[in-house]
């Protein structure tokens, strides 16, 4: 077991680190801040099991991990890229390998006017007042000891900038590749998403290895919808199933918004996801689909808080999850009604596919209403495949295998035809094809 | 085609069947009838290959093949194909997703090609009208929010598409109009053919108003208590079941 001192010192010297070089310069504005989140991190510490809010999930495998920090992933090639990027016709795409920006990868395309694409390290020097007016904003370092790590190691990370009245209409894909290493290593992306009133963007968030291999991604991203925006997101994460990832996704809504946020996630040995949207303003709709597909002895927690903070917001989460071999997963959705969120109409759903006797879910649903005219349903189920339908196939010559296949496949379906991006969907239902064939 | 001796199935230790025999012929209908609880429907699902069924003696030979022997698929793929009482919603699967993954496993079994997307929508179309069933139907998903009568004919619909030897109809005809009742009358009929034998069981005689079958059993407490020509089927809906019980009551108190 490594002591919370060990761990202090080891990410302090990452910290001297950052400091030092070109991140550490561009953001040098941020300096209080950062001491601000290491000191946090440093009386937090990794969570423990002891932790509500981390019960199900041990970090221990984290905690105990000596990380080196990313090195450089230098030589990926186009080809390599290749099988990740989107099929998109007109798809604009920056790509990260290792949590830092590589242009010579990235193709943006043709942006409207006045969209801003890049890595953040790049915005913090050439767009310092949208950066700082924004980041660290809504995420928040007081409860979240990740989330206060990757502020203070905080160095690069895609940038995103939607002015007012622009429609973006070809999807943007946020590409983050990792490369093994010798040791294992951590990067800590920090993604910042700022839409102005009436613009319109579709994000693609991916995640993934070009190898096997030890890593920890400590991933933040903080969008802001603004007013009367319709922002279409989603998050893939294909990362080695020895990788560690740890992602917050906070969501700031404001007036009129409508945001989408899909996660959808195959890879890695320990998988955190938490989404925090605060529907800070009237008439927001915020609908939050997950779908997460694991084996062998990955887990995957997807830990939801959404705030209604004011009258007349709409939530809907739709989670799913598929699991075999020995594999955990959790699901903890917390709806918060704020005392004048009156017309509030929230739903939740989750939904379990245990494809072994050895899998296991935990489901959590919390609601905290404190407004008396509102809507707010929940409801879970876990079950494994239907025996009926499973016969029903088989007595029409479809064998065992195929017949459990295609039911699982119609189950993960119903949240893969959610996705809008018809790329995506194709590239996501062959991903489960692939994983379903015997 | 069909050879059934002395059949014995158990559910969790309770008897159900207790020694039926029966033959059908190829080109033959024939109607089993019989009184709620008879065994009916546990015959049906027996030769279907549901696995909660325990056979506990007997055999059952389908074209000189050990029927028991073969899972479901196989069944299905050797031609045995059941419309089921209470057909299954499956939510996420498309009717034609499921008919094509079925017929072309039957195919391939075979040996026979698979069809591709495009050939079989064509196959498909031309059976669908034969039903009378929408061309809608085919990207629903499979009895998904249907109406008893529409799972009933989509039932009828997968008989036509996967064209089997022998069909068995589990009381197809139960809670049907009169409307419904005679498409799936004509899909029997439409069916029926030299090679191909058809098991209608029903709990009324009314099917059998337009599908006129070669032989009519009653089932009664697991067995057949008797075996006829189409018009047994007439007096059982004058008589009902219980003259019948009672005649085989009778018998089997004087063979104690």
């Amino acid at each position: 077991m490594v002591g919370l001192k060990d761990i202090s010192d080891t990410y302090r010297s990452h910290l001297a680190r950052v400091e030092k070089s070109d991140a550490g310069d561009a953001f040098r504005w941020l300096h209080p801040l950062r001491e601000a989140a290491f000191a946090r991190f440093c009386e937090l510490g990794f969570p423990s099991v002891r932790d509500e809010e981390w019960r199900f999930t041990n970090t221990a495998p984290i905690a105990n991990t000596a990380f080196a920090p990313a090195p450089s992933g230098e030589g990926v090639d186009a080809d390599q890229v290749a099988p990740f990027t989107l099929r998109e016709p007109g798809a604009h795409r920056i790509v990260f390998v290792n949590g830092r920006f590589v242009p010579a990868l990235s193709a943006a395309g043709s942006l409207p006017g006045g969209v801003i694409l890049g890595g953040l390290c790049d915005a913090a020097r050439e767009h310092r007042l949208i950066v700082e007016a924004h980041l660290g904003q809504y995420a928040t370092i007081e409860n979240h000891a990740f989330s206060a790590l990757n502020t203070a190691m905080l160095e690069d990370g895609a940038f995103v900038y939607v002015p007012k009245g622009t429609v973006v209409d070809a999807p943007i894909h946020l590409l983050f590749l990792s490369v093994a290493d010798a040791a294992p290593w951590v990067a800590h992306p920090r993604n910042l998403i700022v839409t102005e009133t009436s613009s319109q963007a579709t994000i693609v968030e991916t995640y993934a290895a070009l190898d096997g291999g030890v890593q920890f991604t400590n991933a933040v991203t903080e969008i802001v919808a603004g007013e009367n925006t319709v922002i279409d997101h989603y998050r893939v994460g294909c990362e080695s199933t020895e990788a560690f990832h740890v992602g917050a996704l906070h969501l700031h809504l404001r007036r009129s918004s409508t945001l989408t946020s899909h996660s959808i996630i195959f890879g890695g040995a320990l998988v955190r996801n938490d989404i925090h949207a605060n529907l800070a303003e009237e008439d927001c709709e915020c609908t939050l689909n997950g779908l997460y597909m694991i084996e062998g002895t990955q887990h995957v927690d997807n830990h939801l808080v959404i705030d209604h903070a004011k009258p007349h917001c709409r939530s809907w989460e739709y989670f799913k999850g598929i699991l075999d071999g020995k594999s955990r997963g959790v699901f903890s959705g917390r709806i918060n009604v704020h005392e004048n969120a009156q017309k509030t109409d929230a739903k939740q759903t989750n939904m379990s596919l245990l494809l072994s006797d050895h899998a296991q879910v935990q489901s959590k649903p919390q609601l905290e209403i404190f407004a008396d005219d509102v809507k707010c349903t929940h409801g879970a189920t876990i079950g494994q495949l239907d025996d009926e339908a499973v016969f029903y196939l088989r007595s029409r010559g479809i064998k065992r295998e195929d017949a459990r296949s295609l039911l699982t496949f119609a189950f993960a379906g119903e949240n893969l035809n959610k996705i809008r991006v018809a790329s995506l969907r194709a590239q996501l239902e062959q991903h489960v094809r692939i994983k379903l064939s015997p | 085609m069909l050879e059934i001796r002395n059949l014995h199935v158990a559910v969790d230790g309770n008897e159900i069947l207790k020694g039926v025999d029966l033959k059908v012929g190829a080109g033959e209908v024939h109607s089993l009838m019989g009184p709620n609880g008879s065994g009916k429907s546990t015959l049906a699902q027996v030769l279907a290959g549901r696995e909660t069924y325990e056979v506990t003696d007997g055999e059952v030979l389908f074209n000189g093949k050990d029927l028991l022997d073969l899972s479901p698929d196989e069944r299905a793929c050797e031609g045995v194909f059941m419309a089921f009482q209470y057909p299954v919603e499956i939510p996420g699967v498309t009717t034609n997703y499921f008919l094509r993954a079925a017929l072309n496993a039957i195919r391939k079994y075979r040996g026979e090609d698979e069809l591709d997307a495009f050939d079989f929508i064509e196959f498909v179309k031309e059976k669908a009208r034969v039903v009378a069933i929408d061309n809608s139907l085919l990207q629903r998903a499979v009895n998904d929010g249907f109406s008893g009568g529409e799972k009933k004919r989509n039932e009828i619909f997968q008989m036509a598409v996967l064209e089997p030897k022998l069909a068995i109809l589990d009381e197809t005809d139960s809670g049907l109009d009169i409307d419904a009742l005679k498409i799936v009358a004509e899909g029997v009929n439409k069916l029926r053919a030299p090679d191909r034998a058809i098991i209608l069981i029903t709990h009324y005689q009314r099917l059998l108003n337009y599908i006129v079958p070669d032989a009519v059993h009653v089932l009664v407490d697991g067995r057949i208590a008797k075996s006829g020509g189409k018009e047994l089927a007439l007096e059982l809906e004058t008589d009902g079941y219980t003259k019948i019980a009672g005649q085989r009551a009778a018998v089997e108190t004087e063979k104690v």
